[in-house]
């Protein structure tokens, strides 16, 4: 549905309704060079649950494109915000969602007379409100360390067309001949703009940026505000769209994989990112990524508000890291094919930091996994961190090796990991979010021995996953983690099948194998460590003992080394 | 000489008043320890409570363990399990351990206290329990000791905690004790009465012309059935910085089955409550 408004000065705002009414109303206010087609996708998503208000800014779309530059100065910007609220929403406060110049405005208005009383929440993609702006550039020449010369620097090379808008008649020409449209194509532009909305909204350039840069006035802003700070936003740097703490006290902050024009390429995100904060401000509870992103500063743990899902988290390495993130501050979901061992190890984790909670997962059933990420999503949400932990060990002659232990290890310890990040992986994907899955492959994967051929098979093959998938899922904004333990005292040997031997010997094989994991004695806290660690720093591939560190460099660097090792026979007898 | 306290009703009456009182020294201490209070001074209170009761030897002096040194976090010398000067703060954990020896009976019991609350000391507290009803049915069950100290290691792991007990020395879990008939002074070296060593040096000789120990292990020496006798046990479990355990002696008889020599216990009145409650 879609009406004019008559803004104070006479020009007229075409403003467009949809969604629920009655419900809590969201004003979207987009920036430059676009027009309120930019929610699209974001409405559509938001429109079962709000009343949702687009219009087109003055100088875009079908509003009224005043010739004059005055016209587009901020003040008048905040006035025509204020005269669309006011005509959807009169009684009750409404919601800013705002990309680009479009928060630009939402800023200016915020620390102005304009709408006081009429905002419940803002949501800012990409628009620095410029008298942080101002602020922010005199701090940075006031103090010049080599960090903020760096700042400045690469935010001066990303601005630099703001300077060749102040120019007469070369912006008007160069859009009227292509060129601008050509270079936004590059910068990741998703739909072509109209030559007059880029035309007349190089005004919004020349009325206000020295002006409003010459003469900073920071106000405090009082609503609680998100801001969405995509990563690879060639135009706005991340700091000096987030670095208004100072200002504005009921500050969340995210950073999110995207480009500039997140609200198009990520409206999925987007709107659950704002429906958060929306829901929180209307007296709903505070969605754990809000709470996350909310600068809580020193003392917070450094993983608190992450959420952590762990398979085979009943017992060694997976528990030991369960137990880790727990104490960092993480809510961890601990699975396992055996409840009571998931149960037990959230219960530990409970007792080092919030709530954890267990499931019983068969990771080889890709349905029963299915079946899982559902309810995680619906009690939990989407996970920051996917441990892909579970595996089963197994040891012995190749001829040895039945059809049907080739299935159960290849069913557990690779489609285990598969359906892991198949199905876990894909929730944050479509989240939008970013995050880590983190895979516990082995240093068989790259030690080869006769005395392992079906475990190190699997596990190769989870590193080879693992580093494609780490390849794909670069530009989610997704990390992707190879774990190799090396002998890591777990039970592993005890659950462990070797094959080509009857029940005896292979119990006395299990307790010498054991004893000798017991004397090397690298425990599985310490493996949760340096697991940690490893996602911490998004390492590709990470080592853990000794041997694993140094049986990688042997691998890369005497590979024939390896290989004749390969046939030394190991295993105790 | 090894049994020869065991069978002996009133010699047994000896022991558990003997154990009463060293229980009983633990906790009156714990109820007196306050923010500040060093582990030196815990243990120098256990030791004048004791010795104000007619304690004559020690088959170790009083210990005190706070904090992180209660799941012997970081130790790598016997030296480091003799008290320090580490200061009680609130919500930290902490453990006295002594073995007084009075009129030759002796007493080795471990006390684990909290000052304040702690949510790992309840949780590790509560799941102790489990160790001292497992411990006696495999013993009667006639179960070698070794396997006995295996299975403790696998509740261990599947509780989620880590054995504390293998960093006592020889990694015992539980040893031997019996009257204390010796005419050596009552001097004490190294923390240790060697009056009581002494008997133990002499029970490890008997005991190991039979190839068994009189020390409860993991190794191949403990690879038989409990002998009659006492056994002082303790188990000792910890996680993260926390660390529990209780030592108290168990009866092994010549005949029969085994039991504690006394269930009116601080750590056992505690789990009775809780299984009230």
């Amino acid at each position: 549905m879609a009406r004019d408004v008559r803004s104070t000065d006479g020009v007229l705002l075409r403003v467009y309704e949809s969604g629920t009414r009655g419900a809590p109303t969201v004003v979207c206010v987009h920036g430059y060079p676009d027009d309120h087609t930019l929610w699209d996708g974001v409405a559509a998503e938001l429109a079962p649950r709000y009343h949702l208000v687009r219009y087109d800014v003055r100088g875009a779309g079908e509003s009224g494109k005043p010739r004059e530059r005055r016209a587009y100065r901020l003040e008048q910007l905040a006035q025509d915000l204020a005269t669309v609220i006011n005509a959807v929403s009169p009684d009750r406060p409404v919601h800013l969602l705002a990309h680009d110049w479009g928060s630009i405005q939402v800023w200016h208005a915020l620390s102005g007379p304009w709408l006081r009383g009429h905002v419940s929440s803002f949501t800012s993609i990409s628009g620095p409100g410029l008298d942080y702006v101002a602020s922010w550039w005199r701090a940075r020449l006031h103090r010049p360390t080599p960090r903020a010369l760096r700042e400045l620097i690469t935010q001066l090379a990303s601005s630099w067309y703001i300077g060749a808008f102040q120019l007469p008649l070369l912006p008007e020409l160069l859009w009227r001949a292509g060129l601008p449209q050509r270079a936004l194509a590059r910068k990741g532009y998703l739909s072509i703009p109209a030559v007059a909305d880029g035309v007349s909204g190089v005004q919004l350039y020349r009325a206000n940026m020295l002006a409003q840069l010459a003469r900073p006035r920071p106000q405090p802003v009082d609503v609680p505000v998100q801001v969405l700070a995509p990563r690879r936003d060639p135009f706005v740097s991340r700091s000096l769209q987030t670095d208004i703490k100072r200002w504005v006290p009921h500050l969340a902050l995210r950073e999110l994989p995207g480009g500039h024009w997140l609200p198009r390429s990520h409206p999925h995100t987007v709107a659950r990112c704002a429906s958060e904060l929306i829901d929180h401000a209307e007296g709903g509870r505070e969605a754990r990524p809000l709470r996350r992103a909310r600068q809580t500063g020193l003392g917070r743990r450094r993983f608190a508000d992450i959420l952590v899902v762990i398979t085979g988290a009943g017992s060694g390495i997976g528990r030991a890291t369960a137990l880790e993130f727990a104490e960092q501050g993480a809510e961890v979901v601990a699975t396992d094919i055996q409840a009571q061992t998931a149960e037990r190890t959230a219960q530990l984790a409970s007792t080092l930091g919030p709530p954890a909670s267990a499931y019983s997962v068969d990771v080889s059933d890709g349905s029963a996994v299915e079946k899982f990420a559902a309810v995680l999503l619906e009690n939990h949400g989407i996970p920051d961190i996917v441990i892909n932990n579970a595996g089963i060990g197994m040891a012995g002659p190749f001829f040895d090796t039945t059809v049907a232990d080739w299935e159960r290890i290849i069913d557990v310890n690779l489609w285990g990991v598969i359906h892991g990040c198949r199905v876990l992986g894909g929730l944050m994907v479509a989240g939008g979010a970013g995050g880590t899955i983190v895979n516990i492959a082995s240093a068989a994967a790259y030690l080869p021995t006769r005395v392992l051929p079906a475990y190190a098979t699997t596990k190769a093959a989870v590193l080879a996953l693992s580093q494609c998938l780490r390849a794909e899922l670069a530009e989610a904004g997704i990390g992707v983690v190879a774990i190799c333990p090396g002998f890591v005292h777990t039970n592993i040997v005890s659950t462990a099948r070797f094959v080509g031997l009857d029940a005896a010997a292979e119990r006395t094989v299990k307790q010498r194998v054991t004893e000798l994991y017991r004397r090397r004695n690298f425990t599985p806290e310490r493996a949760a460590r340096d697991i940690v660690r490893a996602i911490e720093r998004n390492a590709a591939l990470a080592p853990v003992t000794v041997e694993a560190k140094a049986g990688l460099l042997a691998a890369r660097l005497t590979p024939g080394l390896v290989r004749a090792l390969a046939r030394t026979n190991v295993a105790p007898r | 000489m090894v049994s020869a306290g065991a069978a002996d009703p009133a010699d047994l009456a000896k022991f558990r008043e003997l154990q009463q009182l060293a229980y009983a020294a633990a906790q009156s201490v714990a109820q007196t320890l306050e923010p500040g209070v060093t582990e030196q001074q815990a243990a120098r209170r256990v030791r004048a409570y004791l010795l104000d009761r007619g304690v004559q030897d020690w088959f170790h002096t009083p210990f005190a363990w706070f904090g992180e040194r209660t799941a012997f976090r970081g130790f790598r010398t016997p030296l480091q399990f003799f008290p320090t000067r580490r200061r009680l703060t609130e919500g930290m954990p902490f453990i006295l351990d002594c073995a007084p020896v009075r009129e030759g009976y002796v007493a080795d019991i471990g006390y684990a206290g909290c000052l304040g609350t702690n949510r790992l000391y309840e949780q590790l507290m509560g799941d102790l329990a489990e160790y001292r009803a497992l411990i006696l049915t495999r013993v009667n069950d006639r179960v070698p000791l070794r396997q006995i100290y295996r299975d403790v290691d696998a509740l261990i792991a599947r509780q989620g905690y880590d054995n504390r007990h293998r960093v006592y020395p020889g990694r015992v879990i539980a040893h031997q004790v019996s009257r204390v008939r010796s005419r050596l002074p009552k001097v004490v070296a190294a923390g240790f009465g060697i009056r009581s060593i002494q008997t133990l040096v002499g029970d490890l000789i008997v005991e190991r012309m039979h190839h068994r120990s009189p020390l409860w292990a993991d190794g191949e020496l403990s690879n038989h059935p409990a002998t009659p006798g006492l056994w002082a046990v303790e188990p000792h479990i910890g996680f993260r910085d926390v660390g529990v355990k209780f030592e108290e002696i168990l009866v092994v008889p010549e005949v029969g089955r085994a039991y504690w020599l006394d269930d009116d216990l601080p750590h056992v009145r505690r789990w009775h409550r809780a299984l009230a409650a």
